[in-house]
C-alpha cells in the first residue's frame, strides 16, 4: 500500500528538486501526447528545449528573444511572489500590466511630438503609477471592506481590457492610421522608444529592470524587516500580529509593489517589443507570471530561472508548431502540463511517500 | 541562413533596396517554401479556416515543388515579429501574414530579410520592395446581401454586426445599406459593434440585441456562426448570411446566402509566380471577378425572382458593368460624395470613415 506521511518540516531537497522533476514529467507526458498526434516525440521535445538555444539556424536569434519574452514574466512574477508569500493573492497582474501600458503610453502620446530625453523616464513613472493605482482598488477594498482580493483583482482584468479597447479605438488612436484601431508606434518615436540597448542581445530597459528587481527582492527577503514580515505573515499570521506586523499595511504594500511592477512591465513592453497600444495588446503575461512565480518557488532567483524556462517553452513551442506542424493547442496543453505536474509533485515537499500499511511503519 | 547573414542584415538591406526596385526574379525557384501566419485556429470555421484552405490549395497545385508551413493563434504584436523572423530563418521564400495587425511586424521583418517575399493581407503599408499587400473587395458581396435583405425584410428593419469601426467594415455597412435602400426605401439599418473578429458569446449577444429591436435580416462582419445560431432560434422569422466561409450547416434558413473568402486563386498565383520567375511586388484588391469573393448559394428560402435579381447583380459586378458605389451618393451629413454616375475611387473606399446618407447613429471613436 502506498500512503503519505506528513513531514515535520518541508523538505529542503524536494523544494528544489520538484521543479526539475515536474519538467521531466512534462517532457514524458508531453512526448506521449506528441506521439499520439503522430509526431516524433524526441524531435518535438528537442525542438522545444534544444533548438532555440543551440540550433545554428535559429539560436543566434532565439537566444536573445528568450530575454525579451522572459523579462516581463520575471518582472511581474517577482512582484506577485512577495504577496503570495504573505498570503495576499493578486491574480489581476494582467489588468495592472494593461493599465501601466495605457498610463505610460498616454503620458508619452500627450506630449507628442516633444523630443526630449526625459519623456521616456516620465512614461516609466506613469506606467508604474498606472499599475499601482489599478492594484490599489482591490487592496483598499480589502482593507476597508474586507472584500476578497482574488476576485476583485481578477475581475478588474476584464475592466482593464475594455478600457484598452476603448483607448485603442478612441483617445489613443493614431490620427494618421487611416481610422484603424491602435496607437502610434511608440517604438518608432525616439523619445519614447525602449530599444534593444546592445544589438543582438535582446536587452532592453525592461530586461534590465527585471534583473534589478530580482536582486532587490532577494535582498528584501533576506535582509530587510519587510521581507521578514512578509515571510512571517505567510507562515504564521497570528505570530506575525504579535510581532507587530500590521496586516493592512502589508496588503497595501504587497498589492502596491506587485501592481507597480506589472505596470512597469506593461510600459516597457508597449514602448519596446510590442510598440503600440492595440486592442489585443495584452497576451497573457500577467497570468503566465503566476505560473512562473510558483515554478520559481516564490524565490527571486528561482523566478529568474523559471521565467527563462517558460520563455523557452514559448519560443520552442512556436518553432515546433511550424517546423513539425504541431497544432497550437498541443503547445498550450504542453505548457499546462508543466503547471499541473508542478502542483502535483509539490506534494513531495510536505509529505513522504511510504510503502506498506501504517502498522508496519509504526 | 547563418548567423553571419543576419548580422550583415543592416548592410545588406541598403544594397538590396538599391537593387530591389529593378531586380525582378529573372529566374524562378526550383522549390518554394511558403509560410502562413494565422491569427486564429485553423478550425475557426471562418477567416483563418479560409486562409488555410488557400494554403492547402497551393500544396495541391504544385505538389512536390512547394512545402507549406503554418502557425496558428499568433498574437498581433511582438510575438508576430518573432514568429515571422523564425519562419524566415527556417528558409521560407514567401510568407503570408493573414491579419491586419501583422502590418508593422511584417514590414519590420521584411527589412531584415530582403530575399524573402512578404505578403500582408488587408494592410496598406509596403515599406520595402519585398512587401506586397492583398485584400478582397468584400463590399461587392455586401451589395448582393443588401439587395436580398431589402427584399426579404418584413419589419423593414435590417441589422449589421460590426467588428471594428475601420474602413474595411464601414464600406461593407454602406454597401449593404445602399443596396437594401435601393429596393426598399423604407428600410432602416441598426448597427451593433462587437469589437471583436471572433467571439461567439459576444456575437450572439449582438444578434440578440438586434432581434429584440425587431430586426429580421442580420448580416455580420464577425467570423463565427453564433449570429446564425441565434437567428435559427426564431423559427424562420429572422434570416442571415454566412460570413468568411459558407456556413452551410445553417442552410436553407436562416443562412440564405453567404460571402466566401476564397484566397486560393491569389495564393496559387503568387507562389506560381515565384516558381516561374515572374514575381513582382503587388497591391492586389480583387473581388467577385477575380474569384476572391464568392457568393454562396442563395437558398430556396429566398423567392425565385429575388434570387434571380441578386444573381444578376452579382454577375454585373463581376462583369465590371456595375460598381456598388455609383453616384449620386451623399454622406450621412447630407454633403455630396459621389456625383450622378461617378464611381468611388479606391482611395476613398480604403479611407472610408463616414456613413452614407440615411444611416442613423455615429461611428464609434
Amino acid at each position: 500500500m502506498l500512503r503519505l506521511e506528513k513531514r515535520p518540516s518541508p523538505s529542503a531537497f524536494w523544494q528544489w528538486a520538484t521543479p526539475v522533476l515536474a519538467v521531466v514529467l512534462t517532457m514524458i507526458a508531453g512526448g506521449i501526447m506528441f506521439a499520439l498526434l503522430g509526431k516524433n516525440p524526441v524531435e518535438a521535445i528537442r525542438t522545444i528545449f534544444w533548438d532555440p538555444l543551440f540550433n545554428e539556424q535559429f539560436a543566434a536569434y532565439s537566444r536573445p528573444q528568450l530575454l525579451v519574452k522572459a523579462g516581463p514574466l520575471i518582472l511581474i512574477a517577482v512582484g506577485l511572489s512577495l504577496g503570495f508569500r504573505a498570503g495576499i493573492w493578486n491574480i489581476g497582474a494582467e489588468g495592472q500590466y494593461i493599465m501601466g501600458a495605457l498610463f505610460g503610453a498616454g503620458v508619452g502620446l500627450a506630449l507628442y511630438p516633444v523630443e526630449t530625453r526625459w519623456v521616456f523616464p516620465l512614461m516609466v513613472v506613469a506606467g508604474i503609477f498606472g499599475g499601482w493605482l489599478w492594484a490599489m482598488i482591490p487592496a483598499i477594498l480589502k482593507t476597508r471592506f474586507n472584500t476578497n482580493e482574488i476576485l476583485v483583482s481578477l475581475l478588474l482584468v476584464y475592466v482593464a481590457q475594455n478600457v484598452l479597447a476603448s483607448m485603442s479605438l478612441g483617445l489613443l488612436r493614431n490620427p494618421e492610421g487611416g481610422g484603424f484601431p491602435g496607437s502610434r508606434n511608440l517604438g518608432q518615436i525616439p523619445a519614447m522608444a525602449n530599444p534593444e540597448l546592445i544589438p543582438g542581445t535582446g536587452m532592453h530597459w525592461g530586461v534590465i529592470a527585471a534583473f534589478m528587481v530580482v536582486i532587490a527582492a532577494y535582498i528584501l527577503l533576506q535582509r530587510h524587516i519587510l521581507g521578514f514580515q512578509i515571510k512571517l505573515a505567510g507562515q504564521a499570521p497570528r505570530a506575525a500580529r504579535f510581532a507587530g506586523v500590521n496586516p493592512q499595511r502589508l496588503v497595501l504594500l504587497c498589492m502596491g509593489i506587485s501592481g507597480a511592477l506589472a505596470g512597469a512591465a506593461g510600459l516597457f513592453e508597449v514602448t519596446g517589443p510590442s510598440g503600440q497600444i492595440s486592442i489585443d495588446f495584452n497576451v497573457g503575461y500577467g497570468f503566465t507570471a503566476i505560473i512562473v512565480a510558483f515554478l520559481g518557488r516564490l524565490n527571486p532567483i528561482g523566478i529568474l530561472l523559471a521565467g527563462l524556462l517558460m520563455a523557452l517553452t514559448y519560443i520552442g513551442g512556436e518553432l515546433a508548431s511550424f517546423m513539425l506542424g504541431l497544432p497550437a493547442a498541443a503547445i498550450q496543453a504542453f505548457q499546462g502540463m508543466l503547471l499541473f505536474f508542478l502542483l502535483a509533485v509539490d506534494l513531495l515537499t510536505n509529505f513522504r511517500i511510504r510503502f506498506g500499511t501504517r502498522k508496519e511503519a509504526l | 541562413m547563418k548567423r553571419r547573414t543576419i548580422l550583415k542584415g543592416g548592410a545588406a538591406l541598403g544594397f538590396a533596396s538599391m537593387l530591389g526596385g529593378k531586380m525582378s526574379l529573372a529566374q524562378g525557384l526550383e522549390k518554394v517554401k511558403a509560410g502562413f501566419v494565422y491569427v486564429g485556429p485553423i478550425g475557426d470555421g471562418g477567416w483563418t479556416y479560409q486562409h488555410h484552405q488557400g494554403a492547402l490549395a497551393v500544396q495541391e497545385a504544385y505538389g512536390d515543388k512547394v512545402e507549406i508551413v503554418w502557425q496558428e493563434n499568433v498574437p498581433e504584436g511582438a510575438d508576430a515579429e518573432r514568429v515571422l523572423t523564425q519562419m524566415a530563418l527556417s528558409g521560407c521564400n514567401i510568407i503570408f501574414t493573414t491579419s491586419f495587425g501583422y502590418m508593422d511586424p511584417t514590414n519590420a521583418v521584411a527589412a531584415k530579410f530582403p530575399d524573402v517575399k512578404f505578403e500582408h493581407a488587408t494592410g496598406f503599408k509596403r515599406e520595402h520592395p519585398n512587401v506586397s499587400t492583398y485584400n478582397a473587395r468584400f463590399y461587392e458581396g455586401r451589395a448582393v446581401q443588401g439587395h436580398i435583405a431589402g427584399k426579404m425584410t418584413k419589419t423593414n428593419k435590417i441589422g449589421y454586426i460590426g467588428s471594428f469601426p475601420i474602413p474595411e467594415v464601414i464600406m461593407g455597412i454602406n454597401s449593404y445599406y445602399l443596396h437594401a435602400k435601393k429596393v426598399n426605401p423604407n428600410v432602416e439599418l441598426s448597427i451593433v459593434w462587437a469589437f471583436t473578429w471572433f467571439d461567439p458569446a459576444k456575437e450572439a449577444d449582438a444578434a440578440k440585441a438586434l432581434i429584440d429591436q425587431g430586426v429580421d435580416v442580420i448580416a455580420s462582419h464577425t467570423d463565427s456562426t453564433a449570429p446564425l445560431a441565434e437567428a435559427a432560434k426564431t423559427n424562420g422569422a429572422v434570416i442571415g448570411f454566412g460570413q468568411a466561409s459558407d456556413m452551410a450547416d445553417y442552410k436553407p434558413s436562416p443562412r440564405v446566402s453567404s460571402i466566401i473568402d476564397n484566397w486560393a486563386p491569389y495564393y496559387v498565383k503568387r507562389v506560381g509566380a515565384l516558381l516561374d520567375g515572374s514575381y513582382a511586388q503587388a497591391d492586389a484588391w480583387e473581388g467577385i471577378a477575380g474569384g476572391e469573393v464568392e457568393i454562396g448559394e442563395i437558398t430556396d428560402a429566398v423567392p425565385a425572382d429575388v434570387k434571380a435579381e441578386a444573381e444578376a447583380l452579382r454577375d454585373s459586378i463581376a462583369a465590371g458593368t456595375y460598381h456598388p458605389f455609383t453616384g449620386p451618393i451623399n454622406k450621412q451629413d447630407g454633403s455630396a460624395w459621389l456625383a450622378e454616375g461617378a464611381t468611388a475611387p479606391d482611395g476613398d473606399l480604403l479611407g472610408m470613415m463616414f456613413y452614407v446618407e440615411g444611416i442613423t447613429g455615429e461611428i464609434p471613436s
